[in-house]
């Protein structure tokens, strides 16, 4: 892998990420970066499912937001120190949807997407309703939680380099999972997953083991989101747009690569700040958003990099 | 001679059809057990029992000595089972290659990623598709998915190939093309199970026959045997003594 051009490619993404705020003490661009990583966490663990195994999670914000509870409940209830809690949360919700996964994962197509959006709902009403995380009011996390990082201040320099490291372990296990048997047969079951059985894909394994692993890293993004914002609410944690916008950010990269769906997460975040902070255009991003999507799966199915490659064909064997 | 598969009183039943009816026959090592019958008598629910797409009502299939009756689709191919299909299945936007690389991987062998891909290789030069291992799947002509499918198939390296037809949908050339294949891979000491229509060609390549008609063994032997049977000539063209009568009349 070390050999790889394209694992030097991440690394340096990630080595640019790490560098680009801290010149200068830039904090506006790290506050838009950190966003920028989060979409890139949250889109490329989305497009193990999608892009490698074809099933189309609309939920993926449960793992996130599942996440984020699990961590910010343990710092606050419990006093756990936050790496721990973090670690917590991500393998908490990767055990949780190894289950979810077993179950659901027996639909296909339009009827597992539902399930997909079923299962976060189920898991709001559920918060809505638990005593201990607050019900529907959330949990507020006191700014005393930051002291042993030294200060707020500190801590959101040290939560921007995690959710950038964090961000790098995607982009490193979207590749190693690619280049993988694993995700050999993934790509089989995405391509067809009845003649993938027959040539001996053990699909259900493969499929249950993939949700739970694209898991793992967004309930940490999460986790680090909410200490961040030191509020979590079911609205914000369980908001199924951040789940659309993701599936748009996918299809708009290229479902199925690893370049195309970082790039396209840039962007994106890129796009939809510029909106947000836009006189005229605030709150528009969704409209947007939704256009986008249309216009992708009328006119450019495979995306940027389907594009990319088309054209340059010489890149395909470089970018994954 | 020991045998590999074993059916043992294998029924199945969709709905108000009963497309096997207490069937049993055994297929021995080395062997090319051919499997004919007009169409619609269940040579292909044969096949899905064998290797687990469909479980038998009642009745016991036995592999390599072990009982895989019902047993899932993905651990039967582990167990060596490898089959083509009719209409064939290639994963279409995948190389011919990593189609084969498939296969290997997760068939009997249960190969690494780069020998498997060896394995692969191996596979594509026995049907001739070396030279066409960067092409998607889904650019190959037909005969060209045909031929992928069985060097899918054998890249698992499995103890029993399940071939479906195929020759179908080929032309002359073609068919005597996939007959040199199926022969090439016979003389490797492979056990085969086919289904062919074309009678020329199952008749000259099988050992052995087993002749369906609506999901009953009609008839078991070797081919000159079978042709010569007079329920058989009448399941593919009606009552012979009928033919004669009607001839004589005229």
């Amino acid at each position: 892998m070390l050999r790889q051009p394209f694992f030097w490619l991440i690394t340096a993404t990630i080595a640019v990420f790490a560098t680009a705020p801290v010149l200068g003490n830039n904090v506006d661009l790290r506050e838009s970066l950190i966003l920028a990583a989060l979409y890139i966490i949250l889109a490329s663990n989305l497009n193990m499912m999608l892009g490698y195994a074809g099933y189309i999670n609309f939920g993926s914000i449960v793992f996130f937001g599942l996440g984020g509870y699990v961590c910010v409940w343990l710092v606050s209830a419990h006093a756990w120190p936050l790496g721990a809690s973090l670690l917590a949360a991500g393998v908490c919700v990767s055990i949780l949807s190894l289950f979810f996964g077993l179950g659901i994962l027996r639909l296909r197509g339009a009827f597992f997407a539902l399930a997909t959006i079923g299962v976060n709902e189920a898991v709001q009403a559920f918060v809505e309703n638990f005593g201990p995380w607050g019900g529907s009011s959330g949990i507020y996390l006191s700014p005393m939680i930051f002291k042993p990082l030294g200060g707020p201040a500190e801590a959101l320099w040290i939560i921007y380099f995690l959710m950038v490291a964090l961000m790098g372990l995607s982009l490193y296990l979207s590749y190693a999972v690619k280049t993988s048997k694993f995700g050999l047969g993934l790509l089989a079951i995405g391509q067809n997953e009845d003649a993938a059985a027959i040539l001996g894909v053990p699909t259900p394994l493969y499929k249950a083991l993939l949700y739970s692993v694209s898991a793992f890293l967004p309930a940490m993004a999460g986790g680090l989101y909410f200490l961040k914002s030191a509020f979590i609410q079911p609205s914000d944690a369980f908001d199924l747009t951040l789940s659309t916008e993701v599936i748009v950010i996918a299809m708009l990269g290229g479902q199925g690569t690893i370049t195309g769906v970082a790039i396209g997460a840039y962007f994106y975040e890129e796009l939809r700040g510029f909106l947000l902070t836009s006189e005229t255009f605030s709150h528009f991003q969704l409209v947007i958003a939704g256009l986008l999507l249309l216009l992708i799966v009328l006119f450019f199915p495979s995306g940027l990099m389907g594009f990319i490659y088309k054209h340059f064909p010489r890149t395909q064997k470089v970018l994954e | 001679m020991t045998a590999l598969l074993e059916f043992d009183k294998v029924h199945k039943r969709f709905g108000g059809l009963q497309a096997v009816h207490d069937l049993s026959f055994t297929i021995c090592s080395g062997e090319i057990l051919g499997l004919i019958g007009p169409n619609g008598a269940g040579k292909t629910t044969v096949f899905n029992l064998i290797n687990g797409v469909y479980a038998p009502d009642a009745g016991r299939i036995a592999f390599n000595g072990t009982n895989i009756t019902g047993e899932t689709v993905y651990r039967v191919a582990r167990c060596g089972v490898a089959r083509t299909h009719q209409i064939v299945r290639p994963l279409a936007n995948m190389t011919v290659l990593e189609n084969c690389t498939v296969g290997a991987c997760f068939g009997r062998e249960n190969l690494p990623l780069v020998r498997a891909r060896e394995a692969a290789h191996e596979a594509l030069a026995m049907v001739g598709l070396d030279d066409r291992s960067d092409t998607r799947a889904t650019l190959l002509t037909i005969a060209g998915k045909k031929r992928l499918e069985l060097a899918r198939a054998l890249a698992a390296r499995p103890l029993l190939l399940l071939l479906d037809e195929v020759l179908a949908g080929l032309n002359p050339t073609e068919v005597d093309h996939m007959i040199g294949i199926v022969r090439r891979i016979r003389a490797r000491g492979m056990t085969i199970l086919m289904i062919e229509h074309l009678m020329q060609a199952i008749m000259s390549l099988s050992d052995r026959i087993v002749v369906l008609n609506f999901g009953k063994k009609l008839a078991e032997g070797s081919p000159t045997a079978v042709a010569s049977d007079p329920q058989v000539v009448e399941a593919y063209l009606g009552d012979p003594k009928l033919a004669a009568e009607l001839h004589r009349r005229k």
